[in-house]
């Protein structure tokens, strides 16, 4: 415990210096981008890991998010910076009802129904263009020069969906929300509302991708619905990030998006748009010899380097 | 009116009639059981009882409140438990966790959840399981797993679905011992069971059901020389032939 608490502690100090000493602005940027799809993930995980309701369409919560901020700055002229409270609860009042109507039933009904809704509103938003400017997009201005304030930001945002979700899995929610993901019956036949608990994931899954959504708006300044609302980009790619990472795992959404931000950046400039072939192949390479991801085989990792000098009889404890 | 009573349960699937026209009653402490032979209707009437299907028709009743319309969770916090004859253990989870999922019934603090599920791992000879995932245990454990994660629910009844089927005689044993133990603490028990030698042993009723009705009822002296019941289990000749 204490031993935790040590590694955690000098985990959120490096995050803290990171941009003192990593000064360039580009690199600035791409600790930025980690913290985005880090809260994305985090925020996806949440229903789709703990809780076993895989969702095929964040994007629409992430997007909602954007244009939350979006538009208060388009039509209102007031700073889009409101859209941090304003976005996060348009996803939320969105993800109600398609959970109260989704989450009776089983089986891929609540996937499929998210994964029409992503695609539903990227069309809404790109015809509706009195009301959303449609494919030309929004653009603000630029509220901080310096990178340093997004960076703080963004980390106070991707930290604080990561205590939200270390809060729930430590409480009774948490257990129902697995409970519920590996038997629903049993958990009905153990007294658990199956229904409810699973919007109670749902709405912090939803507020945090929409809160991720508002701050990528803020960073941005530029948001145009075949960006925030695309399916392969956002909504595939929380989910390859997430099992990148490890599925159920606090961390690994953090790791998993590391590992996406630099390698696309890394294969942006000599593979082009074939950089996420890169990805893909890792993903694959995870799935089958990983299949728990990388924070979900750390003990595995961790043993493999830990086997050399110890005796074989120290790890029965 | 009984403490607990199903009256006129009928389940049909289709043009099937799976459970027809069903009636008994259970008394607060007692053991009643319900053998037949497979297929007959027995884990559908469970299913039933908690809401599991819905009912094509009858009623149940638990301390004089009517229950065949409440959702499965509402009929397990009214405090009927039941376990599962194809056991369903979260598998990814510990045992610990299994019986904690249970345990929070009652509590929302975690320590008061582990301290009430460790209690009842005891009880069911499960304690030295409790880190291992569910998924790994062997049969016996996992039966056993089923009644600890019930019995955490703090139910005043329990539906046994063929907690013994498929154990060897010395899990059996184990088994009887538990449901022995759980009576004593004043649970009413509703029991399916193949396992005769079980039932026999601690049932204080049982009823017979074949092709989904009700072919006899008494307590299990009555039962053994019912000619119907023969019949049914063993076919015509042996019924006559004794």
């Amino acid at each position: 415990m204490l031993k935790k608490f040590w590694f955690l502690s000098i985990i959120i100090i490096i995050a803290i210096i990171l941009p003192f000493i990593v000064q360039s602005s580009y690199y600035q940027h791409i600790f930025i981008l980690i913290l985005i799809w880090g809260t994305l993930g985090v925020a996806w995980n949440l229903l789709g890991g703990y809780t076993g309701q895989v969702s095929f369409g964040h994007a629409a919560f992430f997007g909602l998010g954007a244009y939350g901020a979006g538009l208060l700055a388009f039509h209102l002229h007031i700073s889009p910076w409101w859209g941090m409270i304003v976005g996060p609860v348009a996803a939320v009042i969105i993800s109600i009802p398609i959970g109260l109507i989704c989450f009776r039933l089983r089986g891929p009904y609540f996937a499929l129904a998210m994964l029409a809704v992503g695609e539903i509103c990227r069309l809404i938003f790109t015809e509706w263009v009195p009301f959303t400017n449609g494919a030309m997009g929004i653009l603000t201005l630029t509220t901080f020069s310096s990178k340093l304030p997004y960076y703080y930001i963004g980390l106070v945002v991707l930290l604080l969906s990561i205590y939200t979700v270390y809060r729930l899995m430590a409480s009774r929610a948490g257990y129902y929300f697995v409970s519920i993901r590996e038997d629903q019956d049993t958990a009905e036949s153990l007294g658990i509302p199956t229904t409810k608990y699973k919007m109670y994931s749902l709405i912090p899954s939803a507020f945090f991708s929409g809160l991720a959504g508002a701050f990528y708006m803020n960073y941005m300044n530029y948001i145009e619905p075949s960006i925030v609302f695309s399916l392969p980009d956002v909504s595939i790619m929380i989910i390859m990030v997430v099992i990148l990472g490890g599925v159920a795992t606090l961390w690994g959404p953090v790791v998993g998006a590391i590992i996406y931000v630099v390698l696309s950046e890394l294969f942006r400039s000599s593979l082009g748009s074939a950089h996420l072939l890169v990805f893909g192949v890792i993903v694959c390479l995870v799935i089958m010899y990983m299949p728990n991801g990388v924070m979900g085989e750390a003990n595995k990792i961790k043993k493999l380097f830990r086997r050399k000098g110890t005796h074989i009889g120290s790890e029965m404890t | 009116m009984s403490y607990f009573e199903v009256k006129n349960l009928v389940k049909k699937f289709g043009g099937l009639t799976a459970v027809n026209d069903v009636s008994f009653s259970i008394e607060k402490g007692k053991i009643f059981g319900l053998i037949g032979p497979n297929g007959s209707g027995k884990t559908t009437i469970f299913n039933c009882i908690n809401h599991y299907y819905p009912l094509s028709g009858g009623k149940i009743y638990f301390k004089e409140k009517r229950i065949d319309k409440l959702p499965t969770y509402e009929i397990c916090k009214l405090g009927i438990g039941r376990t599962f004859q194809i056991v369903k253990p979260l598998r990814r989870m510990t045992t610990l966790e299994n019986v904690m999922s249970g345990a929070f019934l009652k509590t929302s603090n975690i320590t008061k959840a582990k301290d009430k599920a460790l209690e009842v791992l005891d009880f069911c000879d499960l304690f030295r399981h409790r880190h291992f995932p569910a998924k790994g245990l062997t049969i016996a454990n996992k039966k056993r797993l089923e009644i600890a994660r019930a019995l955490a629910t703090e139910p005043e009844l329990l539906l046994l679905d063929e907690v013994a089927a498929g154990l060897n005689p010395k899990e059996t044993e184990t088994a009887m011992e538990i449901i022995q133990k759980i009576r004593s603490s004043g649970i009413t028990i509703l029991i399916v069971e193949h396992v005769m030698k079980v039932m026999m042993g601690i049932s204080d009723r049982i009823m017979v059901i074949n092709f989904g009705k009700e072919i006899a009822r008494g307590t299990p002296q009555e039962i053994v020389n019912n000619q119907e019941v023969i019949k049914a289990y063993l076919g015509e000749s042996y019924a006559q032939g004794k």
